[in-house]
Order: C-alpha cells, then sequence, then structure tokens
C-alpha cells in the first residue's frame, strides 16, 4: 500500500503508521515541524518500510493542501490510501472560555480537515479510487455536555464522511469514518482516564483492519461501539441530565 | 500546530490535571500525593518539570515528586526510535522507550539491550537514571556502561549533550542519578547482537546459603547470565536453599528454527487482602518452587521473556501485596564480607519475621563509574517485605547489617531508608551532591525520595 498520512507524528496515527511500516506499506508523512516529521520518519525506518518522504502541511492552512498531495504523490509514485489523523482537542471549557481557541478548533477538525479530505478525494478519483480513512471521533455521535463544541465539529465530519461514502462507493472510493473512544494519547494527556480508555497501537490495529476491508465506520476500542449504540438512544430528558 | 495554540491548549489541559489531584505511587503502591502530565513532546514539557517519570518501576519514592509540587512528566509518550545503525548496533531513542518496545522491535533483527532489568516495563531514561543492572552484571557491568551520550535538560532550562567526553562530571552524575542531575530527553546506547532469539538454561537447586555463593562464583565463570533465587524462610542448616539459574544466548544450531512466539500474560485482576501473603502460603510457595526442581541440575533450551522476566508474566503483580503495599530491600555486601555476611543478612530478616515471597539473588561484578550506582563487587540480595507496623524497624535493622558489612542499598528500591544511614552507607554522596549543586544550585529538579534522603527542598 501506498499511503500519506497526514499526523503520524503523534498518538493513534503514530501507532498506526507503524504498523503499516512494519508490513511493508510505503507511507509520506505530512504533519507540523519539519523535526517532529524527520524524527518519525527515523522511528518507522528502523524496523520498518523507510517511509517515501515527509512534508510540512497544516490544516490550519488550507492553501497548502494541493500542493503537499501532489509532492507526496510523485515521492510515492502512486496512491493506494490517505488517511487523516490530525486534529486538535480541548476541554469544553477551556473552549468556552476563549473564542479564539473555539475558531482555531473549528478551523483544523472540521473546515481544514473537509477541504484537506476534498483534495484528496479527487487525487483518490482521479486514480480511480483508493481509501480515504479519516480520525472522527465518538463526540460525534450525540450533542454532549463535555464535549458540546468538538463534538459539533467531529458530528461534522462523521456526516461528511458518509455522505462522501454514499455518493462515491460506486467510484471506488471506500471511505473509513474512524471513532475512537477516549484514548490514552498526547492529546488526552491531563484529562483524567475514563472507563474504557484504549491504548493507541490496540485503536491502530483495528483500523488498519477496517482500512483493508473498506469499512465504512469503525469504532475503537470496541467497547465503544456497544455504548455509542445505547446513548444513541437515550431521550432527550436523560441526556439533559447526566453528565456524559 | 504553532507554539501559541499548543501551550494555550498545554495549559488548559493542566488546568485540569490539577483539579483532578490524587495519589501516586511506586510499584511498591505505598501511595503519596502526586500526578502525572504526559507528553510526546519533552523538549517542550521539560521546561517547568521538576521531576520525570517512566514507566513508574521503581519500587519506592524515587518516581514520586516532592510535596511541593506534586507533578511528574510521565516520559512514556515519547518512545520514538531516532536512529539504528546495524553494522555498530549503535541506538539513538527519545528516554521514553521501553525496554519491552526495543525487545518487540529489535530482538526479531537479532539485537537485545546490554543490560536488562528483571522486568523489561522500564524506560530507557528511567534505566539510566537508576543504572539498572541485571543476570550479566558480573560480564558487563551496569546499564549506564554502554550509554554512550546523554541528550539532557537541564535545570537551567538548557539543553545539552552529556557523554564519558562531554560534560563528563554530568554525564556519571546522571548515570544511577535517580534523574535529579537534569532531565533525559534522549538516550543513545550500544545495542548487543545475539545468535539467536532462544535461551540455553541451566539450572541446579543448592542445599544452603554458603553453598549457593559459591555455585554463583562457578556458574559466573561459565555464563553470561546468572541469578538464583533463595528460601528466605527456611532456617538452620538449610537456610538460605535455592534454585540457581544460568544461561546464555543459545547456538542457532541448537535453537528452534522459529522466532519464539510472545508468550500470553495473565493480570492479577485486584488487590489481595493482606492475609493471603501470610507466613503459610510464603511458606508453601517457596517449599513447592524449590522441590519442583527435583533433579539437581537441568538444562533446556528456553524461551528468553520467562528467562528475563520471569514476573512480567503476571501483570500488576504488586497487587498481590494487599492494600497497604510493600517494598523492595536490596543490598549488595562487598566480597570481603560476603561468605557470612549474606547468611547474617539472612538470619537478621528471619529472627524479625520478614516473610518474603522472593528473594534473589546475585553476584556482582565490579563497582561502575555512575556516581552513585548501586552494584559493587560482591553479592546483592533483594527481597519483597509487605508494609507492616514494624516495616520501618525492619529496613533499619536490616540497614544496620548492611553498614557494618560494608555494604549499601539500591535506591530504586528504597522508600524506608534514614538519612544517615544512607549516608553511612554511601563515601561517594558528597561527590554527587556537589555535582548536582553545580548544575542545579537552586535543587529544582528533586524527587519525594532527595527530599528523605537528602533533605532538599520539599
Amino acid at each position: 500500500v501506498k499511503a500519506v498520512v497526514l499526523g503520524a507524528t503523534s498518538g493513534m496515527g503514530r501507532a498506526l503508521a507503524r504498523r503499516m511500516a512494519a508490513r511493508g506499506d510505503v507511507l509520506y508523512l505530512l504533519g507540523i515541524g519539519e523535526n517532529d516529521l524527520s524524527k518519525s520518519a527515523a522511528d518507522l525506518a528502523v524496523d520498518g518500510a523507510p517511509p517515501a518522504g515527509y512534508a510540512e502541511c497544516d490544516l490550519g492552512s488550507p492553501n497548502s493542501f494541493g500542493a503537499a498531495l501532489d509532492k507526496a504523490e510523485r515521492a510515492l509514485g502512486g496512491l493506494d490510501a490517505v488517511i487523516v489523523t490530525a486534529g486538535i482537542f480541548a476541554t469544553q471549557e477551556a473552549l468556552e472560555a476563549d473564542p479564539a481557541l473555539t475558531e482555531k478548533l473549528l478551523d483544523i477538525d472540521f473546515t481544514g480537515t473537509i477541504l484537506f479530505c476534498e483534495e484528496a478525494r479527487k487525487r483518490l478519483l482521479a486514480r480511480r479510487g483508493g481509501t480515504l480513512a479519516v480520525w472522527s471521533s465518538v463526540a460525534g455521535e450525540r450533542g454532549r455536555k463535555p464535549v458540546v463544541l468538538y463534538g459539533a465539529a467531529k458530528a461534522g465530519i462523521t456526516h461528511y464522511l458518509e455522505g462522501l461514502d454514499h455518493k462515491f462507493r460506486g467510484d471506488g472510493l471506500k471511505v473509513v469514518c474512524v471513532k475512537p473512544g477516549f484514548v490514552k494519547t498526547g492529546m488526552t494527556a491531563g484529562l483524567k482516564t475514563p472507563p474504557f480508555a484504549g491504548e493507541a497501537d490496540d485503536v491502530a490495529r483495528r483500523v488498519l483492519k477496517a482500512i483493508d476491508r473498506g469499512t465504512p465506520v469503525v469504532y475503537a476500542p470496541f467497547a465503544w461501539r456497544p455504548i455509542m449504540a445505547v446513548i444513541r438512544t437515550l431521550p432527550r430528558f436523560v441526556m439533559r441530565r447526566i453528565g456524559f | 500546530m504553532d507554539n501559541e495554540l499548543a501551550s494555550r491548549i498545554q495549559r488548559s489541559s493542566l488546568a485540569e490535571t490539577n483539579k483532578n489531584g490524587g495519589t501516586l505511587s511506586g510499584w511498591g503502591r505505598i501511595g503519596a500525593p502526586g500526578r502525572e502530565v504526559f507528553s510526546e513532546d519533552l523538549e517542550r514539557a521539560t521546561r517547568e518539570a521538576v521531576l520525570c517519570r517512566g514507566l513508574g518501576r521503581s519500587y519506592g519514592d524515587s518516581a514520586l515528586p516532592p510535596p511541593s509540587h506534586p507533578v511528574v512528566l510521565t516520559t512514556t509518550l515519547a518512545d520514538r526510535l531516532l536512529g539504528f545503525d546495524e553494522s555498530t548496533g549503535v541506538l539513538t531513542a527519545e528516554a521514553g522507550v521501553s525496554i519491552d518496545q526495543l525487545n518487540r522491535r529489535l530482538l526479531p533483527r537479532g539485537w537485545f539491550v546490554p543490560v536488562t532489568p528483571g522486568t523489561q516495563f522500564v524506560t530507557l531514561g528511567g534505566a539510566v537514571a537508576a543504572d539498572v543492572h541485571g543476570k550479566n552484571h558480573h560480564v558487563a557491568g551496569c546499564f549506564g556502561e554502554h550509554v554512550r551520550a546523554l541528550k539532557m535538560r537541564l535545570a537551567n532550562a538548557e539543553i545539552v549533550i552529556a557523554s564519558p567526553t562531554e560534560l563528563p562530571d554530568l554525564f556519571w552524575a546522571t548515570i544511577g542519578g535517580m534523574g535529579l542531575t537534569g532531565h533525559i530527553l534522549e538516550v543513545e546506547l550500544r545495542m548487543q547482537r545475539v545468535r539467536s532469539p532462544w535461551i540455553r538454561e541451566e539450572t541446579w537447586r543448592v542445599k544452603d546459603i554458603d553453598a549457593y555463593i559459591e555455585s554463583l562464583k562457578v556458574a559466573a565463570g561459565r555464563f553470561p547470565f546468572t541469578v538464583g533465587w533463595i528460601d528466605c524462610l527456611s532456617r538452620g542448616s538449610s537456610l538460605g536453599r535455592g534454585i540457581l539459574m544460568a544461561g546464555d544466548w543459545a547456538d542457532p544450531s541448537e535453537a528452534p528454527a522459529r522466532y519464539p512466539k510472545p508468550l500470553p500474560t495473565i493480570t492479577m485482576p485486584i488487590e489481595l487482602p493482606s492475609f493471603v501473603l501470610g507466613r503459610p502460603s510464603v511458606q508453601a510457595f517457596n517449599f513447592g518452587f524449590y522441590w519442583k526442581h527435583l533433579p539437581k541440575h537441568r538444562e533446556r533450551i528456553t524461551h528468553w521473556q520467562p528467562f528475563f522476566y520471569p514476573l512480567d508474566m503476571i501483570r500488576h503483580w504488586n497487587r498481590m501485596y494487599g492494600p497497604r503495599g510493600f517494598t523492595q530491600y536490596q543490598c549488595v555486601l562487598p566480597d570481603s564480607a560476603s561468605y557470612g555476611g549474606a547468611r547474617r543478612v539472612l538470619e537478621e530478616l528471619t529472627r524479625r519475621g520478614g516473610a518474603s515471597f522472593l528473594c534473589v539473588i546475585k553476584d556482582c561484578g565490579p563497582e561502575g563509574h555512575g556516581l552513585l550506582s548501586f552494584p559493587l563487587k560482591g553479592i546483592s540480595i533483594a527481597l519483597d517485605i509487605a508494609v507492616r507496623d514494624d516495616t520501618q524497624a525492619l529496613v533499619d535493622a536490616l540497614n544496620e547489617k548492611v553498614i557494618a558489612e560494608g555494604g549499601r542499598i539500591y535506591l530504586a528500591k528504597d522508600r524506608f531508608t534514614r538519612p544517615e544511614h544512607f549516608r553511612a552507607m554511601e563515601p561517594r554522596l558528597d561527590r554527587f551532591l556537589s555535582v548536582r549543586r553545580k548544575w542545579d544550585p537552586e535543587l529544582k529538579i528533586r524527587s519525594a525520595q532527595s527530599v528523605r534522603l537528602f533533605g532538599d527542598p520539599a
């Protein structure tokens, strides 16, 4: 597999990239910071297929997307999959207190992510298909008190990916919407660890299977699938009363 | 992500952490106020940090923060390998990489860490800070002897490279310096090539402590890895009987051709009530473990995991010691004292009824270069002690014996030693403290242990 990974330097993206490189997939890394990208490229090359290269690409600057993807496609000499794990998180309290931070989060997690996917989708379709795997979140499943704003961005991503899947599956585009629950990574460091918290590598294992099969929606860790099935059916008067 | 955004998010998550105050403990599960913050980016996160913590496998309070600043920076997310040269075995890695990760990633390629402690769940930063030793101490020395360079964040916020040739005083104070001389960001070490990923192991049943120490010395001449388990409940003529284990990497001709499959682990699901590990069950375990080894001598090809890391097979085995937790007492007695010395220390233990589930004995090679590195030429004894009302008195008594024999204790295991006892064991202490003061005059970097033992500001 020849794949572009946006966000491979940290957290679940790091774990997924390691699994892919270890089995021989050739990756092109996109992310922020030359130094950080070069460290991840070195890490992957120690015991896996060396990445074809890396380049800076910031979800906050949509003008950079096309050029970054072109560069990646050239270096890879093909393109089978585009994986987007990058994004930011902040607590609901922090976002409510800081409108500039809220704007930034919505820019990155919603607008930037969708514009990047649009560029990726065009390139994959031009090659008659491929896989687009994107990190949404269980936070986007239902409007919930602790994740009103972050959840809104992720709900948007979930709907966008579902729409893409309906519209382009026939043309060969396989869209995978990844919905992690709480996973212990740098992004969630500092938050109190809830029950069913997952490890990045377990998530990576499940997601990689979903990418290989083109599964449209994957929950990780698995426990979140039944949990979310229940949460989706709770009536509003219950959701208003619980803190979840 | 730009720096300003990153710091804004970091502030918000720090505020969140501060709300969730809590307790933190070492592997011995004796809690103290403290909480962890995690970061993949150690260069950024160490600027303000008072103490770094790895996987928390030190038993006592060396990875616990000082009371006035109850936050540690946990390094485990900084887990990238930054370069590996297969022609020389030189590896550069972030400080949070664990030996477990190295074993999973590099052993299939024929490389093993030059020195490993009895658990693979330690980080490289932790291995350097405790200057860990292993079954091959008599031939390979401590972990620090194989470290070529360290990238460190100093207390004054500067980032430097320390090595045996650059800033050697800082380097050797950091090897075994319990993380008190600066924050370790990256470690460069030389890995060891192995003939096969299998172990040829020989074991002997040994009848008492004196025979034991003799056979350890004999085995040391023949094997790179030796260690022994002793039954410290048996008394009188069979005091210190046990099983001696020795081994080496198997020759490819005698080893299976396949790569050893990772073995399944089981998890100790709950904290056991204190009485479970009372004297009768410890006695039964020790009796069984000794007589399970019916023949006097056994030889086999075995998996590296149970050979190096038998206790890693049970996740959270530390829950076994009940709600009050436990401590490990590990001391080393110099050769000049060993013959009768080990017997005298064990006698003190059995006399006081310090039933220990596990008692591990190992002959050590010469003292390393680390200013506070634990081992010295002699015999090391390690035993687990469940915390009871008289644990402090037991540790005091053992320490007095050890001082009389000219030995010392291992900081990575310690929670109960008194500062005056430590000073009496450690003639190198002043030298270490003066190097540390040179690099951190305000003692910004400190731990609960350094407050307890070195009198650092709380």
